[in-house]
């Protein structure tokens, strides 16, 4: 009788703490202690989201491409990407493809590998230019004896973005100045159809001095002036048009009601690091999950677009400068204040310099945009501060050349310790891509002149 | 439909069958690769042509009422026609239509488009070497087997030899109008 026990007990046993486990993992996995299944770090850039495993992953089909894509092809495509996944789909570069498949993203870069990661992600050797470029130096001897791992951790190259770093763009931002004789941003339009008073508003009336204060603030603002009434943003996604204002009320504004007006711009805050995790329909980024030294006054926030655009008063000098300092605190940030970029800000809010001097941390880091259709340019905030952030080549256009030229802003990208300053002072490393570039067109004239001779 | 009707309307409907039977069997060849090829070939050839002559040379050369820029983004300019030529290649690439076409040349501006499979190689000399000839091959490349076809790429407009005789990084500059400057290369998995 004890056997026949004993067997229950033992079959009991091998069928019931699977079965536990198994169910105990499953519960795991949808609840918020699903990070016991990340295989190892996730990247910088997708930290954020990492719990948001369907971003990435499609059951039994891996990483799919198109995952990839959804969140970055836009950002590919601004940047005029020099290596493409088509440049690769071409069977001309099948032998290619068999050694590094340049056709997927996950080729170079693998999620989870944080003893490969490298900057941006990348998770190969970095001489990965070698298994297409082997023979460059046949067509450059210039670049003979060069390592093919400095390819694009030199200041020259990057896979990507090469908007700012091709050889005839050099050329033409040849011994420029550090500082151009105009350094101004664009100006933003501000579009002001009828404005609106104190009588104009449809909300329900203030009912204390908060109150009070939240309808000053909207009545004295661009909000407004240019028309937007008070149920235009606190109307209940599902109300009716015709109900009255109690009836629709709602005290939550959410990104999507910002959003039905200011569409390109809540797409770039939604594609970047500010709201990268709403993309994914997770919880709002707050600041003491971010990686970067953040602030612990600023703990506990939510990250939307009122968490920098303050409701009712949308200062965006406000924004620009103290809703980031507010959060951030590495020494890049904390360097501003004591930077010549952040004095040119105060004069420029003093009136002492022309609109669009100033620089601020927005101007670097959400910079304007010059979109043009027909006759027509509409200058618009790029809200997507990872387009311009790593390499950080990626900021030449949409920045530092605004103001600088080429030549300084390679050295002042190419100098880490510069950075962490906040470009107090001079640059203590050279860029040999201009003097490269002027040595070869050099050479060129020098040829096509002694064969024009010869003829 | 009544019963009587029902088997004329087999009887019918088996008459369809054989006919489409007797379609794919060979009473009707269908269309070869070489043909497929030669087809794409003429239609990609005389749109290059028409963007070449009524675009770039017209409104570039001619008249300069626009520029036309190998940088034609930053320029805000007309794609040079081997770009235009490309942006289509790339584009029909995106869409797996099962054909993939290139323009290449044993004297490239960009390295990245010289010849390197052997049948390019082989085919790019031969259309050099035989004015007026199309070399055909197949070749494996990866796991898929291709019917591989090479035409002569000729300089039809100031516009191609002059673009590829003053650049830095062309390796030949003495073209000629009507010279052989590269060849098309089309490919079809078979």
């Amino acid at each position: 009788m004890d056997g026949t026990w004993s067997t229950v007990w033992t079959y009991l046993g091998w069928g019931i703490v699977p079965l536990g486990l198994s169910v105990y993992l499953a519960l795991s996995f949808w609840s918020e202690h699903r990070a016991m299944f990340l295989p190892g770090q996730t990247t910088a850039g997708h930290y954020q989201i990492e719990l948001a495993c369907q971003a990435c992953h499609t059951p039994f089909a891996g990483v799919k491409q198109s995952a990839c894509l959804d969140c970055h092809a836009a950002e590919l495509e601004r940047a005029n990407d020099s290596h493409p996944s088509s440049k690769f789909t071409d069977p001309r570069n099948a032998d290619r493809v068999a050694i590094l498949d340049a056709r997927l993203c996950v080729t170079c870069h693998r999620e989870h590998r944080p003893a490969q990661t490298r900057p941006v992600g990348v998770t190969l050797a970095m001489d990965y230019c070698f298994h297409c470029h082997a023979d460059l130096a046949e067509e450059r001897p210039s670049h003979a004896g060069l390592g093919f791992a400095t390819c694009a951790n030199a200041g020259c190259h990057n896979f990507h973005d090469n908007t700012a770093l091709y050889e005839d763009f050099l050329l033409e931002h040849l011994h420029e100045p550090a500082l151009l004789d105009n350094p101004v941003v664009p100006l933003r339009a501000i579009f002001q159809p009828r404005p609106l008073g104190r009588a104009d508003a449809d909300g329900p009336p203030p009912r204390s001095p908060d109150d009070q204060r939240l309808f000053e603030d909207w009545v004295s603002t661009r909000h407004a002036q240019a028309g937007i009434n008070c149920t235009d943003c606190h109307r209940q996604p599902d109300s009716g048009a015709s109900q009255t204002s109690e009836k629709i009320w709602t005290d939550r504004v959410g990104h999507a009601v910002c959003q039905s007006c200011h569409q390109a711009e809540a797409e770039g805050f939604l594609a970047g690091r500010h709201g990268m995790r709403l993309a994914q329909q997770l919880p709002p980024m707050r600041p003491e999950l971010a990686r970067q030294p953040m602030k612990t006054s600023a703990h506990g926030r939510e990250l939307g677009c009122l968490s920098c655009h303050s409701a009712h008063r949308f200062d965006t000098r406000q924004a620009a400068v103290e809703a980031c300092l507010a959060c951030h605190d590495d020494a890049h940030s904390r360097a501003y204040t004591g930077s010549a970029h952040f004095r040119l800000w105060q004069k420029e809010l003093a009136g002492q310099l022309p609109p669009g001097s100033g620089v601020s941390c927005a101007t670097c880091h959400l910079p304007r945009e010059i979109h043009r259709q027909g006759e027509t340019d509409t200058v618009r905030v790029q809200h997507n501060q990872n387009g311009n952030l790593r390499p950080n080549e990626k900021m030449l256009r949409s920045a530092c050349l605004q103001c600088h030229g080429l030549g300084f802003a390679l050295d002042a990208l190419a100098d880490p310790e510069l950075i962490a300053r906040n470009f107090s002072g001079q640059p203590a490393v050279h860029v040999a891509s201009l003097d490269m570039a002027e040595r070869r067109q050099a050479e060129t004239a020098r040829t096509d002149e002694q064969a024009e001779e010869g003829r | 439909m009544t019963w009587k009707r029902f088997p004329g309307v087999i009887l019918a409907g088996a008459a369809v069958l054989l006919a489409g039977a007797c379609d794919g069997g060979g009473a009707t060849p269908g269309i070869s690769p070489r043909q497929m090829a030669d087809a794409l070939h003429t239609v990609l050839e005389t749109d290059r042509t028409v963007y070449t002559r009524l675009i770039v040379n017209r409104l570039a050369v001619e008249e300069k009422a626009i520029e036309a820029s190998e940088h034609w983004k930053d320029d805000k300019a007309l794609l040079l026609p081997a770009q235009m030529f490309r942006a289509g290649a790339t584009m029909v690439r995106e869409k797996n239509a099962g054909f993939s076409y290139a323009l290449l040349s044993m004297w490239p501006v960009n390295k990245q488009n010289k010849p390197r499979t052997e049948v390019e190689k082989i085919g790019l000399q031969y259309v050099v070497d035989n004015p007026g000839k199309n070399y055909y091959a197949e070749e494996t490349l990866g796991d898929t087997t291709y019917f591989t076809a090479v035409y002569p790429d000729i300089a039809v407009a100031q516009a191609c030899i002059q673009c590829h005789n003053e650049h830095k990084d062309s390796p030949r500059r003495d073209f000629k109008m009507g010279e052989i400057m590269g060849g098309v290369i089309i490919r079809i998995s078979l």
